[in-house]
């Protein structure tokens, strides 16, 4: 039955469905994992860095982009895809600052990328994005803010969230350990994106990537080495808390 | 009908004539351009006021004078100045009336829909912004809009200066019009940024009437308006005739004896709370019935 109704983007199923962007979905499914946290001062974003052939040159791999000094964006799916969005959502950040002085709030680049995307399940001739994209930032009032995208342009917010490969495992996990508490500190949020991350990753440090943004700061990336200390923290509070147990049991 | 269509036949009761103009241009004589035909020969469009605006700890303070002049007569003398675009946005006007009274209905519309689209409404300096850019795709086209946007937005009070050209300056203190230069002085003497809105008020009406004294294109009444973090108010109108005549009392008052100084001080204040907030609230003033008798304003 599908296979009639999937060839067009712009033709709807007999039970509701647009193939096209489901299958565009699918595809997002496919990529590597990305997390976002949306902590009280800080947001923190994740991915899961593919390992790259011998050859490959590392930096040129980026899955986190900034899209202005107080918003930035990770990806999951089509890489290609991805850069074309970016790029016209760094366009159109520059425009609205032209146009009215005053900078984007994430709600607004959010919707103008969920619109582009929209556009995109309704033209001839063309397929939807393959990309869900986390966007998170910090608005003129302060307020943190995290919202997810996906192929069909509809956007919600939300307080943690993971897209991509084991993006079901990472969401239940966040939805266990995300507390008030977990968010309070700007270090705790950041050891819970890792935590998150390492749920999903199993080849450990070397393929997390990771970037934070603090109020009226601009994008920071972390280097290998700031990772690894994390980590490095994350195992010692593991191991405390594995003896904290086994002493208790005993 | 086939025939009328083979010949080309246009009846005469069918449209205008076609040597009139097209509905909406101006008639002009052959082969000459209308913008400089205007120019020379056209009537002189209404110029000539003096606006103010400035903002201050509380507040933005916005005042005008009611003459509107064409040429050498007053087509107007109760012409409102200063039109509110939104609850916490008013715009003194300068220029020509009937181009301003356009852009701030077109301003009105662009604000509208961007606070609907963004939740909530457009800070200042994004109107002076989208006024600018609108109006300076018109440059050169002898458009003349010569604004002040005072406003009360996320960032305190706000005023910006927007001219028809494109310029948009942000400043504490502005004035518009033929009468500026002599209001200028008198608010240059008077300003500064932590003053009691009773002086703020003082010094707008004192600016207005000392420049309509001068200034032969100002005159009327003087609009008194005030945007605070609530929205804006219609402080007072008072003619200008009695307010010069009361400074000169004034001063007199002054000059004669240190010892009353604490005299004029009461008269200050009954006067002040008698012109305080009109029951009059935003939204509800219309151009046209804004008009409440030219009270006699005891400074």
């Amino acid at each position: 039955m599908a296979s009639r109704y999937d060839r067009a983007i712009t033709v709807f199923s007999p039970d509701g469905h647009l193939f096209q962007v489901e299958y565009a979905q699918e595809a997002v499914k496919k990529g590597s994992t990305a997390v976002a946290i949306r902590g009280t001062n800080i947001v923190v974003l994740g991915v899961e860095k593919k390992s790259v052939a011998k050859l490959q040159d590392e930096r040129t791999v980026r899955k986190i982009c900034a899209l202005d000094d107080h918003v930035c964006m990770a990806f999951a799916g089509l890489t290609a895809d991805a850069r074309v969005i970016i790029n016209r959502a760094q366009v159109a950040c520059q425009s609205h600052k032209l146009t009215v002085e005053d900078s984007v709030t994430v709600e607004y680049i959010t919707r103008f990328i969920a619109t582009l995307k929209q556009k995109y399940t309704q033209s001839n001739g063309r397929r939807p994005f393959g990309i869900s994209a986390l966007i998170v930032g910090f608005d003129d009032d302060g307020i943190p803010r995290l919202y997810q995208t996906d192929p069909s342009g509809t956007y919600h917010a939300w307080k943690a969230n993971a897209i991509g490969r084991s993006a079901k495992t990472v969401r239940e996990f966040l939805e266990k350990n995300y507390t008030e508490h977990a968010i309070s500190d700007d270090n705790e949020a950041i050891k819970l994106a890792i935590r998150a991350l390492l749920e999903a990753v199993q080849s450990g440090v070397k393929n997390i990537e990771l970037a934070i943004i603090r109020r009226n700061q601009p994008l920071k990336m972390f280097s290998a080495k700031e990772i690894e200390l994390q980590v490095i923290e994350i195992e010692k509070e593991k191991e405390e808390a594995e003896k904290k147990k086994s002493k208790k049991t005993v | 009908m086939a025939l009328q269509d083979v010949c080309k036949w246009q009846s005469h009761f069918q449209g205008p004539s076609p040597h009139l103009p097209q509905a909406g241009c101006w008639a002009v004589p052959r082969g000459c351009d209308p913008q400089s035909f205007l120019r020379i020969y056209g009537p002189r469009l209404a110029h000539g006021t003096t606006t103010l605006a400035f903002r201050f700890r509380h507040g933005v303070i916005a005042a005008a004078d009611t003459r509107s002049s064409c040429g050498s007569y007053v087509a107007c003398p109760t012409s409102l100045k200063v039109i509110p675009v939104h609850q916490h946005l008013l715009g003194t006007t300068s220029g020509t009336s009937a181009d301003c009274a356009m852009w701030y209905r077109v301003l009105q519309r662009e604000l509208r829909l961007r606070a609907l689209r963004e939740g909530q409404l457009p800070s200042v300096a994004s109107a002076a912004k989208l006024l600018s850019a609108m109006m300076s795709r018109y440059r050169g086209l002898d458009l003349c809009v010569a604004t002040a946007l005072c406003g009360w937005d996320r960032s305190g009070p706000a005023l910006f200066y927007v001219y028809s050209d494109g310029t948009r300056l942000q400043g504490d203190i502005f004035s518009v019009g033929s009468g500026s230069p002599y209001a200028y002085g008198v608010l240059d003497r008077g300003y500064h940024y932590d003053m009691t809105i009773q002086e703020a008020y003082t010094l707008a009406r004192c600016a207005v009437a000392h420049a309509t004294h001068r200034d032969a294109y100002s005159g009327g009444s003087v609009d008194l308006f005030h945007v605070r973090e609530s929205g804006w108010e219609y402080v007072s109108c008072s003619d200008v005739c009695v307010l010069y005549r009361e400074l000169q009392m004034f001063t007199e008052a002054e000059l004669e004896g240190e010892a009353h100084q604490t005299q004029p001080e009461p008269v200050i204040l009954r006067g002040a709370e008698e012109g305080g907030e009109f029951p009059v609230g935003p939204r509800e003033m219309a151009p046209g019935d804004s008009r409440i008798p030219a009270e006699t304003e005891t400074l």
